[in-house]
Protein backbone atom coordinates (compact mmCIF):
# COMPACT_ATOMS: atom_id res chain seq x y z
CA UNK A 1 0.00 0.00 0.00
CA UNK A 2 2.67 2.44 1.10
CA UNK A 3 4.79 1.58 -1.91
CA UNK A 4 1.90 2.30 -4.29
CA UNK A 5 1.22 5.58 -2.55
CA UNK A 6 4.85 6.61 -2.92
CA UNK A 7 4.91 5.45 -6.52
CA UNK A 8 1.77 7.42 -7.33
CA UNK A 9 3.35 10.49 -5.80
CA UNK A 10 6.52 9.96 -7.82
CA UNK A 11 4.58 9.65 -11.08
CA UNK A 12 2.59 12.80 -10.30
CA UNK A 13 5.79 14.71 -9.49
CA UNK A 14 7.47 13.43 -12.64
CA UNK A 15 4.62 14.66 -14.89
CA UNK A 16 4.60 18.00 -13.08
CA UNK A 17 8.30 18.36 -13.67
CA UNK A 18 8.00 17.51 -17.38
CA UNK A 19 5.37 20.24 -17.76
CA UNK A 20 7.16 22.75 -15.55
CA UNK A 21 10.40 22.48 -17.58
CA UNK A 22 8.48 22.24 -20.81
CA UNK A 23 11.03 23.70 -23.23
CA UNK A 24 13.78 21.51 -21.90
CA UNK A 25 11.58 18.44 -21.92
CA UNK A 26 10.63 19.23 -25.49
CA UNK A 27 14.29 19.43 -26.47
CA UNK A 28 14.99 16.02 -24.95
CA UNK A 29 11.87 14.51 -26.45
CA UNK A 30 12.75 15.76 -29.93
CA UNK A 31 16.24 14.40 -29.61
CA UNK A 32 14.92 11.03 -28.53
CA UNK A 33 12.46 11.20 -31.43
CA UNK A 34 15.17 11.78 -34.01
CA UNK A 35 17.38 9.08 -32.56
CA UNK A 36 14.57 6.60 -32.38
CA UNK A 37 13.50 7.27 -35.97
CA UNK A 38 16.98 6.29 -37.12
CA UNK A 39 17.03 3.38 -34.70
CA UNK A 40 13.68 2.25 -36.05
CA UNK A 41 14.84 2.39 -39.65
CA UNK A 42 17.93 0.42 -38.63
CA UNK A 43 15.82 -2.15 -36.82
CA UNK A 44 13.46 -2.59 -39.77
CA UNK A 45 16.39 -2.89 -42.16
CA UNK A 46 18.16 -5.41 -39.95
CA UNK A 47 15.09 -7.56 -39.58
CA UNK A 48 14.45 -7.49 -43.32
CA UNK A 49 18.04 -8.31 -44.17
CA UNK A 50 17.92 -11.17 -41.69
CA UNK A 51 14.65 -12.33 -43.16
CA UNK A 52 15.80 -12.46 -46.74
CA UNK A 53 19.17 -13.96 -45.91
CA UNK A 54 17.23 -16.72 -44.28
CA UNK A 55 15.08 -17.08 -47.38
CA UNK A 56 18.13 -17.26 -49.58
CA UNK A 57 19.85 -19.63 -47.21
CA UNK A 58 16.84 -21.90 -47.37
CA UNK A 59 17.26 -22.15 -51.14
CA UNK A 60 20.95 -22.80 -50.93
CA UNK A 61 21.96 -26.37 -51.76
CA UNK A 62 25.04 -28.43 -52.37
CA UNK A 63 24.88 -30.22 -55.68
CA UNK A 64 26.74 -33.55 -55.68
CA UNK A 65 27.55 -35.33 -58.96
CA UNK A 66 28.55 -38.97 -58.81
CA UNK A 67 31.00 -40.71 -61.14
CA UNK A 68 29.45 -41.95 -64.39
CA UNK A 69 30.22 -45.56 -63.52
CA UNK A 70 28.52 -45.43 -60.11
CA UNK A 71 26.39 -48.51 -59.50
CA UNK A 72 23.18 -48.67 -57.52
CA UNK A 73 25.16 -50.04 -54.60
CA UNK A 74 27.47 -47.03 -54.72
CA UNK A 75 24.47 -44.73 -54.66
CA UNK A 76 23.18 -46.51 -51.55
CA UNK A 77 26.61 -46.09 -49.94
CA UNK A 78 26.62 -42.36 -50.63
CA UNK A 79 23.11 -42.02 -49.21
CA UNK A 80 24.21 -43.78 -46.03
CA UNK A 81 27.26 -41.55 -45.70
CA UNK A 82 25.18 -38.40 -46.22
CA UNK A 83 22.85 -39.51 -43.42
CA UNK A 84 25.86 -39.68 -41.12
CA UNK A 85 27.03 -36.08 -41.79
CA UNK A 86 25.60 -33.93 -39.01
CA UNK A 87 25.06 -30.73 -40.95
CA UNK A 88 23.02 -32.42 -43.70
CA UNK A 89 19.40 -31.54 -43.26
CA UNK A 90 17.80 -33.24 -46.24
CA UNK A 91 18.64 -34.37 -49.77
CA UNK A 92 16.94 -35.42 -52.98
CA UNK A 93 18.37 -37.92 -55.40
CA UNK A 94 17.90 -37.99 -59.17
CA UNK A 95 19.29 -40.62 -61.54
CA UNK A 96 20.99 -39.51 -64.71
CA UNK A 97 18.00 -40.76 -66.75
CA UNK A 98 15.58 -38.68 -64.74
CA UNK A 99 17.71 -35.61 -65.26
CA UNK A 100 17.91 -36.29 -68.96
CA UNK A 101 14.13 -36.46 -69.24
CA UNK A 102 13.76 -33.34 -67.17
CA UNK A 103 16.16 -31.41 -69.35
CA UNK A 104 14.54 -32.60 -72.51
CA UNK A 105 11.20 -31.44 -71.26
CA UNK A 106 12.63 -28.06 -70.28
CA UNK A 107 14.27 -27.01 -73.49
CA UNK A 108 14.05 -27.68 -77.22
CA UNK A 109 17.84 -27.46 -77.69
CA UNK A 110 18.57 -30.02 -74.98
CA UNK A 111 15.85 -32.23 -76.41
CA UNK A 112 17.55 -32.34 -79.81
CA UNK A 113 21.01 -32.91 -78.43
CA UNK A 114 20.02 -35.53 -75.90
CA UNK A 115 17.76 -37.52 -78.24
CA UNK A 116 20.96 -38.79 -79.92
CA UNK A 117 21.37 -41.09 -76.93
CA UNK A 118 19.46 -44.31 -76.31
CA UNK A 119 16.55 -44.36 -73.95
CA UNK A 120 18.67 -46.10 -71.28
CA UNK A 121 21.77 -44.04 -71.87
CA UNK A 122 22.65 -40.60 -70.52
CA UNK A 123 25.77 -38.43 -70.76
CA UNK A 124 24.82 -36.89 -67.44
CA UNK A 125 25.57 -37.95 -63.90
CA UNK A 126 23.54 -39.15 -60.96
CA UNK A 127 22.93 -36.15 -58.74
CA UNK A 128 22.18 -35.36 -55.11
CA UNK A 129 20.78 -32.01 -54.01
CA UNK A 130 21.79 -31.59 -50.38
CA UNK A 131 20.30 -29.03 -47.99
CA UNK A 132 22.32 -28.07 -44.95
CA UNK A 133 21.23 -27.04 -41.48
CA UNK A 134 23.83 -24.31 -40.90
CA UNK A 135 24.75 -22.21 -43.89
CA UNK A 136 27.98 -21.00 -42.25
CA UNK A 137 29.34 -24.55 -42.28
CA UNK A 138 28.40 -25.24 -45.89
CA UNK A 139 32.05 -25.22 -46.95
CA UNK A 140 33.15 -27.89 -44.48
CA UNK A 141 30.16 -30.03 -45.32
CA UNK A 142 30.90 -29.79 -49.05
CA UNK A 143 34.50 -30.80 -48.40
CA UNK A 144 33.35 -33.82 -46.42
CA UNK A 145 31.01 -34.91 -49.20
CA UNK A 146 33.75 -34.49 -51.78
CA UNK A 147 35.85 -37.10 -49.98
CA UNK A 148 33.15 -39.77 -50.24
CA UNK A 149 33.65 -42.72 -52.58
CA UNK A 150 32.38 -42.30 -56.15
CA UNK A 151 31.67 -38.62 -55.71
CA UNK A 152 33.12 -36.69 -58.64
CA UNK A 153 32.11 -33.05 -58.36
CA UNK A 154 30.63 -30.95 -55.53
CA UNK A 155 29.24 -27.48 -56.16
CA UNK A 156 27.67 -25.00 -53.75
CA UNK A 157 28.25 -21.56 -55.31
CA UNK A 158 31.41 -21.09 -53.25
CA UNK A 159 32.48 -17.50 -53.87
CA UNK A 160 29.00 -16.01 -53.91
CA UNK A 161 27.92 -17.51 -50.61
CA UNK A 162 31.05 -16.48 -48.76
CA UNK A 163 30.84 -12.94 -50.07
CA UNK A 164 27.18 -12.64 -49.19
CA UNK A 165 27.70 -13.83 -45.65
CA UNK A 166 30.55 -11.37 -45.00
CA UNK A 167 28.60 -8.52 -46.65
CA UNK A 168 25.57 -9.08 -44.45
CA UNK A 169 27.83 -9.35 -41.45
CA UNK A 170 29.44 -5.97 -42.09
CA UNK A 171 26.08 -4.32 -42.81
CA UNK A 172 24.88 -5.60 -39.47
CA UNK A 173 27.98 -4.32 -37.66
CA UNK A 174 27.69 -0.84 -39.20
CA UNK A 175 24.01 -0.48 -38.29
CA UNK A 176 24.69 -1.67 -34.75
CA UNK A 177 27.49 0.89 -34.47
CA UNK A 178 25.28 3.76 -35.66
CA UNK A 179 22.43 2.77 -33.37
CA UNK A 180 24.75 2.48 -30.39
CA UNK A 181 26.33 5.89 -31.02
CA UNK A 182 22.91 7.54 -31.32
CA UNK A 183 21.71 5.94 -28.13
CA UNK A 184 24.76 7.22 -26.29
CA UNK A 185 24.10 10.78 -27.55
CA UNK A 186 20.51 10.52 -26.37
CA UNK A 187 21.54 9.28 -22.95
CA UNK A 188 23.91 12.23 -22.66
CA UNK A 189 21.07 14.65 -23.48
CA UNK A 190 18.74 13.06 -20.98
CA UNK A 191 21.42 13.26 -18.31
CA UNK A 192 21.56 17.01 -18.92
CA UNK A 193 17.79 17.47 -18.89
CA UNK A 194 17.41 15.62 -15.62
CA UNK A 195 20.39 17.48 -14.19
CA UNK A 196 18.57 20.73 -14.80
CA UNK A 197 15.35 19.50 -13.21
CA UNK A 198 17.38 18.35 -10.24
CA UNK A 199 18.98 21.77 -9.80
CA UNK A 200 15.57 23.41 -10.20
CA UNK A 201 14.32 21.34 -7.30
CA UNK A 202 17.40 21.52 -5.10
CA UNK A 203 15.58 23.20 -2.23
CA UNK A 204 12.80 20.67 -2.28
CA UNK A 205 15.30 17.79 -2.29
CA UNK A 206 17.13 19.34 0.67
CA UNK A 207 13.91 19.51 2.65
CA UNK A 208 13.01 15.96 1.67
CA UNK A 209 16.30 14.77 3.06
CA UNK A 210 15.79 16.73 6.27
CA UNK A 211 12.38 15.27 6.97
CA UNK A 212 13.60 11.73 6.39
CA UNK A 213 12.60 10.79 2.86
CA UNK A 214 14.49 7.69 1.80
CA UNK A 215 16.86 7.84 -1.16
CA UNK A 216 14.41 5.73 -3.10
CA UNK A 217 11.66 8.30 -2.58
CA UNK A 218 13.92 11.14 -3.68
CA UNK A 219 15.32 9.40 -6.74
CA UNK A 220 12.25 7.71 -8.16
CA UNK A 221 10.48 10.84 -9.51
CA UNK A 222 13.54 11.74 -11.58
CA UNK A 223 13.91 8.26 -12.95
CA UNK A 224 10.21 8.16 -13.83
CA UNK A 225 10.62 11.56 -15.48
CA UNK A 226 13.33 10.11 -17.70
CA UNK A 227 11.08 7.20 -18.58
CA UNK A 228 8.24 9.60 -19.47
CA UNK A 229 10.55 11.58 -21.75
CA UNK A 230 11.61 8.33 -23.40
CA UNK A 231 8.02 7.18 -23.87
CA UNK A 232 6.94 10.54 -25.36
CA UNK A 233 9.98 10.48 -27.62
CA UNK A 234 8.95 7.13 -29.08
CA UNK A 235 5.44 8.24 -30.13
CA UNK A 236 6.44 9.85 -33.44
CA UNK A 237 8.84 7.05 -34.44
CA UNK A 238 6.11 4.51 -33.75
CA UNK A 239 3.63 6.38 -35.94
CA UNK A 240 6.23 6.65 -38.68
CA UNK A 241 6.99 2.94 -38.45
CA UNK A 242 3.40 1.87 -38.58
CA UNK A 243 2.27 4.01 -41.50
CA UNK A 244 5.62 4.39 -43.22
CA UNK A 245 6.40 0.71 -43.41
CA UNK A 246 2.91 -0.18 -44.51
CA UNK A 247 3.07 2.38 -47.33
CA UNK A 248 6.54 1.19 -48.26
CA UNK A 249 5.40 -2.43 -48.35
CA UNK A 250 2.33 -1.69 -50.43
CA UNK A 251 4.25 0.51 -52.85
CA UNK A 252 6.69 -2.28 -53.68
CA UNK A 253 4.08 -5.04 -53.45
CA UNK A 254 6.14 -6.81 -50.84
CA UNK A 255 9.32 -7.16 -52.91
CA UNK A 256 12.36 -4.93 -53.11
CA UNK A 257 14.06 -4.55 -56.53
CA UNK A 258 13.51 -8.17 -57.49
CA UNK A 259 11.58 -11.26 -56.52
CA UNK A 260 14.64 -12.36 -54.62
CA UNK A 261 14.33 -9.81 -51.82
CA UNK A 262 11.06 -10.39 -50.08
CA UNK A 263 9.95 -7.87 -47.44
CA UNK A 264 8.50 -8.95 -44.11
CA UNK A 265 4.70 -8.76 -43.99
CA UNK A 266 3.71 -5.64 -42.01
CA UNK A 267 0.95 -7.13 -39.92
CA UNK A 268 2.51 -8.49 -36.77
CA UNK A 269 5.93 -7.09 -37.67
CA UNK A 270 5.21 -3.36 -37.22
CA UNK A 271 3.57 -3.96 -33.85
CA UNK A 272 6.60 -5.87 -32.63
CA UNK A 273 8.91 -3.14 -33.90
CA UNK A 274 6.74 -0.47 -32.22
CA UNK A 275 7.00 -2.32 -28.94
CA UNK A 276 10.75 -2.63 -29.29
CA UNK A 277 11.04 1.10 -30.06
CA UNK A 278 8.90 2.02 -27.06
CA UNK A 279 11.01 -0.29 -24.92
CA UNK A 280 14.25 1.29 -26.14
CA UNK A 281 12.83 4.79 -25.55
CA UNK A 282 11.83 4.03 -21.98
CA UNK A 283 15.05 2.18 -21.25
CA UNK A 284 17.22 4.95 -22.66
CA UNK A 285 15.28 7.52 -20.62
CA UNK A 286 15.70 5.44 -17.52
CA UNK A 287 19.42 4.88 -17.97
CA UNK A 288 19.98 8.58 -18.67
CA UNK A 289 18.07 9.77 -15.63
CA UNK A 290 19.58 7.12 -13.37
CA UNK A 291 23.00 8.35 -14.45
CA UNK A 292 22.05 11.97 -13.76
CA UNK A 293 20.58 11.10 -10.38
CA UNK A 294 23.73 9.26 -9.39
CA UNK A 295 26.01 12.03 -10.51
CA UNK A 296 24.16 15.14 -9.41
CA UNK A 297 22.19 13.95 -6.41
CA UNK A 298 24.87 13.24 -3.87
CA UNK A 299 22.95 11.05 -1.50
CA UNK B 1 17.57 8.49 30.77
CA UNK B 2 19.92 10.18 28.37
CA UNK B 3 18.61 10.76 24.89
CA UNK B 4 21.94 11.93 23.57
CA UNK B 5 25.40 10.86 24.64
CA UNK B 6 28.46 12.37 23.04
CA UNK B 7 31.81 10.73 23.76
CA UNK B 8 35.25 12.01 22.78
CA UNK B 9 33.95 13.67 19.66
CA UNK B 10 36.32 15.58 17.47
CA UNK B 11 35.46 17.26 14.19
CA UNK B 12 38.08 18.39 11.79
CA UNK B 13 36.98 19.76 8.43
CA UNK B 14 38.78 18.86 5.24
CA UNK B 15 40.24 22.34 4.99
CA UNK B 16 42.13 21.68 8.22
CA UNK B 17 39.93 23.69 10.58
CA UNK B 18 39.05 21.87 13.78
CA UNK B 19 35.53 22.81 14.85
CA UNK B 20 35.13 20.58 17.91
CA UNK B 21 37.86 19.29 20.23
CA UNK B 22 37.21 16.21 22.35
CA UNK B 23 33.63 16.86 23.40
CA UNK B 24 31.81 14.83 26.06
CA UNK B 25 28.17 15.48 26.79
CA UNK B 26 24.96 13.81 27.92
CA UNK B 27 21.54 15.31 27.34
CA UNK B 28 18.53 13.99 29.18
CA UNK B 29 15.25 13.06 27.59
CA UNK B 30 12.69 15.87 27.79
CA UNK B 31 15.18 18.63 28.50
CA UNK B 32 15.46 22.03 26.85
CA UNK B 33 19.08 22.91 26.14
CA UNK B 34 20.63 26.04 24.70
CA UNK B 35 23.96 25.81 22.95
CA UNK B 36 25.62 29.19 23.08
CA UNK B 37 28.85 30.58 21.79
CA UNK B 38 30.21 33.15 19.40
CA UNK B 39 30.60 32.55 15.71
CA UNK B 40 33.13 29.83 14.99
CA UNK B 41 32.59 28.28 18.42
CA UNK B 42 31.33 25.03 16.89
CA UNK B 43 27.65 25.18 17.83
CA UNK B 44 26.40 24.75 14.29
CA UNK B 45 28.83 21.89 13.72
CA UNK B 46 27.53 20.18 16.84
CA UNK B 47 23.93 20.48 15.65
CA UNK B 48 24.90 19.25 12.18
CA UNK B 49 26.59 16.21 13.65
CA UNK B 50 23.46 15.44 15.66
CA UNK B 51 21.36 15.15 12.52
CA UNK B 52 24.23 13.53 10.69
CA UNK B 53 24.76 16.21 8.09
CA UNK B 54 28.39 16.09 9.20
CA UNK B 55 30.26 13.05 10.47
CA UNK B 56 32.62 13.43 13.45
CA UNK B 57 36.26 12.68 12.71
CA UNK B 58 36.47 10.71 15.95
CA UNK B 59 34.20 9.57 18.77
CA UNK B 60 30.63 8.44 19.32
CA UNK B 61 27.37 10.32 19.04
CA UNK B 62 24.56 8.21 20.37
CA UNK B 63 21.06 9.51 19.70
CA UNK B 64 18.23 7.37 21.02
CA UNK B 65 20.48 4.31 21.34
CA UNK B 66 21.94 4.52 17.82
CA UNK B 67 25.46 5.63 16.99
CA UNK B 68 24.84 8.35 14.45
CA UNK B 69 28.54 8.65 13.66
CA UNK B 70 28.62 5.14 12.27
CA UNK B 71 25.42 5.49 10.24
CA UNK B 72 25.82 4.95 6.51
CA UNK B 73 24.75 7.70 4.13
CA UNK B 74 22.03 5.49 2.76
CA UNK B 75 20.50 4.95 6.19
CA UNK B 76 20.55 8.57 7.37
CA UNK B 77 16.86 8.99 6.62
CA UNK B 78 16.02 6.56 9.41
CA UNK B 79 17.24 8.93 12.14
CA UNK B 80 15.87 12.00 10.40
CA UNK B 81 12.39 10.57 10.82
CA UNK B 82 12.89 10.56 14.57
CA UNK B 83 13.92 14.21 14.82
CA UNK B 84 12.72 17.60 13.70
CA UNK B 85 15.06 20.31 12.47
CA UNK B 86 14.46 24.07 12.33
CA UNK B 87 16.77 26.60 10.67
CA UNK B 88 17.32 30.31 10.74
CA UNK B 89 16.04 30.69 7.17
CA UNK B 90 12.81 28.63 7.67
CA UNK B 91 13.35 26.59 4.46
CA UNK B 92 9.72 26.56 3.37
CA UNK B 93 8.66 25.80 -0.20
CA UNK B 94 7.27 29.07 -1.59
CA UNK B 95 4.83 27.46 -4.02
CA UNK B 96 3.08 25.40 -1.36
CA UNK B 97 0.53 26.64 1.18
CA UNK B 98 1.14 26.42 4.91
CA UNK B 99 -0.84 23.19 5.07
CA UNK B 100 0.99 21.68 2.09
CA UNK B 101 4.38 22.67 3.48
CA UNK B 102 3.72 20.81 6.70
CA UNK B 103 2.04 17.91 4.92
CA UNK B 104 5.09 17.59 2.63
CA UNK B 105 7.13 16.14 5.52
CA UNK B 106 4.61 13.36 6.02
CA UNK B 107 3.98 12.68 2.34
CA UNK B 108 7.70 12.18 1.83
CA UNK B 109 7.68 9.28 4.25
CA UNK B 110 4.53 7.73 2.82
CA UNK B 111 1.94 8.62 5.45
CA UNK B 112 -1.73 7.93 4.67
CA UNK B 113 -3.82 10.86 3.49
CA UNK B 114 -6.26 11.07 6.41
CA UNK B 115 -3.41 10.64 8.89
CA UNK B 116 -1.54 13.46 7.14
CA UNK B 117 -4.54 15.75 7.48
CA UNK B 118 -5.07 14.95 11.15
CA UNK B 119 -1.42 15.33 12.14
CA UNK B 120 -0.86 18.50 10.11
CA UNK B 121 -3.86 20.26 11.64
CA UNK B 122 -2.77 19.21 15.11
CA UNK B 123 0.79 20.52 14.54
CA UNK B 124 -0.48 23.81 13.12
CA UNK B 125 -2.79 24.19 16.11
CA UNK B 126 0.15 23.64 18.45
CA UNK B 127 2.07 26.50 16.86
CA UNK B 128 -1.03 28.71 16.77
CA UNK B 129 -1.46 28.97 13.01
CA UNK B 130 -4.67 27.09 12.47
CA UNK B 131 -6.26 30.16 10.86
CA UNK B 132 -3.53 30.48 8.23
CA UNK B 133 -3.60 27.00 6.72
CA UNK B 134 -4.34 28.21 3.19
CA UNK B 135 -1.88 31.10 3.11
CA UNK B 136 1.37 30.99 1.21
CA UNK B 137 4.67 31.60 3.05
CA UNK B 138 5.18 35.06 1.52
CA UNK B 139 1.88 36.19 3.01
CA UNK B 140 3.15 35.50 6.54
CA UNK B 141 5.43 37.38 8.92
CA UNK B 142 8.86 35.99 9.71
CA UNK B 143 7.72 34.71 13.07
CA UNK B 144 4.76 32.97 11.50
CA UNK B 145 6.95 31.41 8.82
CA UNK B 146 9.28 30.09 11.50
CA UNK B 147 6.28 28.64 13.33
CA UNK B 148 5.26 26.85 10.13
CA UNK B 149 8.77 25.41 9.97
CA UNK B 150 8.42 24.30 13.59
CA UNK B 151 5.06 22.71 12.80
CA UNK B 152 6.74 20.81 9.95
CA UNK B 153 9.50 19.69 12.31
CA UNK B 154 7.12 18.36 14.97
CA UNK B 155 4.38 16.98 12.72
CA UNK B 156 5.78 13.47 12.89
CA UNK B 157 5.96 13.75 16.70
CA UNK B 158 9.75 13.35 16.99
CA UNK B 159 11.56 12.76 20.25
CA UNK B 160 14.14 15.41 19.43
CA UNK B 161 13.86 18.90 18.01
CA UNK B 162 17.05 20.56 16.79
CA UNK B 163 17.01 24.32 16.20
CA UNK B 164 19.90 26.14 14.59
CA UNK B 165 19.50 29.85 15.39
CA UNK B 166 15.73 29.81 14.89
CA UNK B 167 15.36 33.42 16.00
CA UNK B 168 18.34 34.71 14.04
CA UNK B 169 16.21 36.53 11.46
CA UNK B 170 13.47 37.72 13.81
CA UNK B 171 12.90 40.87 15.86
CA UNK B 172 12.65 40.46 19.67
CA UNK B 173 8.87 40.33 19.73
CA UNK B 174 8.63 37.61 17.08
CA UNK B 175 11.52 35.78 18.73
CA UNK B 176 9.56 35.55 21.97
CA UNK B 177 6.55 34.23 20.04
CA UNK B 178 8.73 31.46 18.64
CA UNK B 179 10.32 30.74 22.02
CA UNK B 180 6.91 30.40 23.63
CA UNK B 181 5.89 27.87 20.99
CA UNK B 182 9.09 25.88 21.55
CA UNK B 183 8.61 25.96 25.32
CA UNK B 184 5.03 24.68 24.92
CA UNK B 185 6.18 21.85 22.69
CA UNK B 186 8.83 20.91 25.25
CA UNK B 187 6.32 20.90 28.08
CA UNK B 188 3.27 19.41 26.38
CA UNK B 189 4.81 16.87 24.02
CA UNK B 190 7.87 16.14 26.16
CA UNK B 191 10.07 16.70 23.09
CA UNK B 192 13.74 17.21 23.85
CA UNK B 193 14.81 20.53 22.37
CA UNK B 194 18.35 21.56 21.54
CA UNK B 195 18.71 25.09 20.31
CA UNK B 196 21.83 26.83 19.15
CA UNK B 197 21.68 30.60 19.59
CA UNK B 198 23.69 33.69 20.39
CA UNK B 199 20.69 35.71 21.53
CA UNK B 200 21.63 36.73 25.06
CA UNK B 201 18.18 38.00 26.06
CA UNK B 202 16.40 34.80 25.15
CA UNK B 203 18.81 32.61 27.08
CA UNK B 204 18.62 34.77 30.16
CA UNK B 205 14.87 34.94 30.07
CA UNK B 206 14.15 31.24 29.51
CA UNK B 207 16.33 29.90 32.34
CA UNK B 208 17.06 26.55 30.72
CA UNK B 209 20.14 24.33 30.60
CA UNK B 210 23.00 26.03 28.84
CA UNK B 211 25.95 24.49 27.04
CA UNK B 212 28.62 27.07 26.33
CA UNK B 213 31.18 26.43 23.61
CA UNK B 214 34.28 28.42 22.85
CA UNK B 215 36.57 27.69 19.92
CA UNK B 216 35.42 24.09 19.84
CA UNK B 217 35.81 23.44 23.57
CA UNK B 218 33.04 22.91 26.11
CA UNK B 219 33.48 25.67 28.68
CA UNK B 220 30.31 25.43 30.67
CA UNK B 221 27.26 23.22 31.17
CA UNK B 222 24.79 24.66 33.64
CA UNK B 223 21.22 24.00 34.75
CA UNK B 224 19.16 27.18 34.61
CA UNK B 225 22.09 28.97 33.07
CA UNK B 226 22.48 32.44 31.76
CA UNK B 227 24.48 33.88 28.93
CA UNK B 228 27.83 34.63 30.48
CA UNK B 229 29.87 36.89 28.28
CA UNK B 230 33.01 36.39 30.29
CA UNK B 231 33.01 32.66 29.86
CA UNK B 232 32.77 32.69 26.10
Amino acid sequence: MKLFRMLGRSIRDAFKSVIRNFSLSLASISCITITLIIVTVAIIATFNVQNFTKEIEKDMTIVVFLDSDATEEDVENVKESLDKIGNVDDYTYQTKLEIKEQMQAESEVFNTVLSNFDENESPLKDTFQVKVKEIEKIKQTAEKIEKLDKVSIVRYGEGMVDKMITAFDSIKKVTYGIVLALILVTIFLIVNTIKLTISARKKEIGIMRLVGASNFTIKTPFIIEGMILGAFGSIVPIIITTYGYMAFYNHFNGYLFSELIKLIKPEPFIYNVSLIVLGIGILVGMIGSAGAVRRYLKI
Amino acid sequence: MDLIRIKNVEKKYKNGVTAIYDLNLAIEKGSFVFIIGGSGSGKSTLIKMLYREEKPTRGQIIVGGRDVAKLRDRKVYLIRRKMGIVFQDYRLLPKLTVFENVAFALECIGEKKDEVRRKVLKALEDVGLKNKVHNYPDQLSGGEQQRVAIARAIVNDPKLLLCDEPTGNLDPKMSMEVMKVLDDINKQRGTTIIMATHDEKIVNKMKKQVIALKDGHLVNFKQKGTYNNEAI
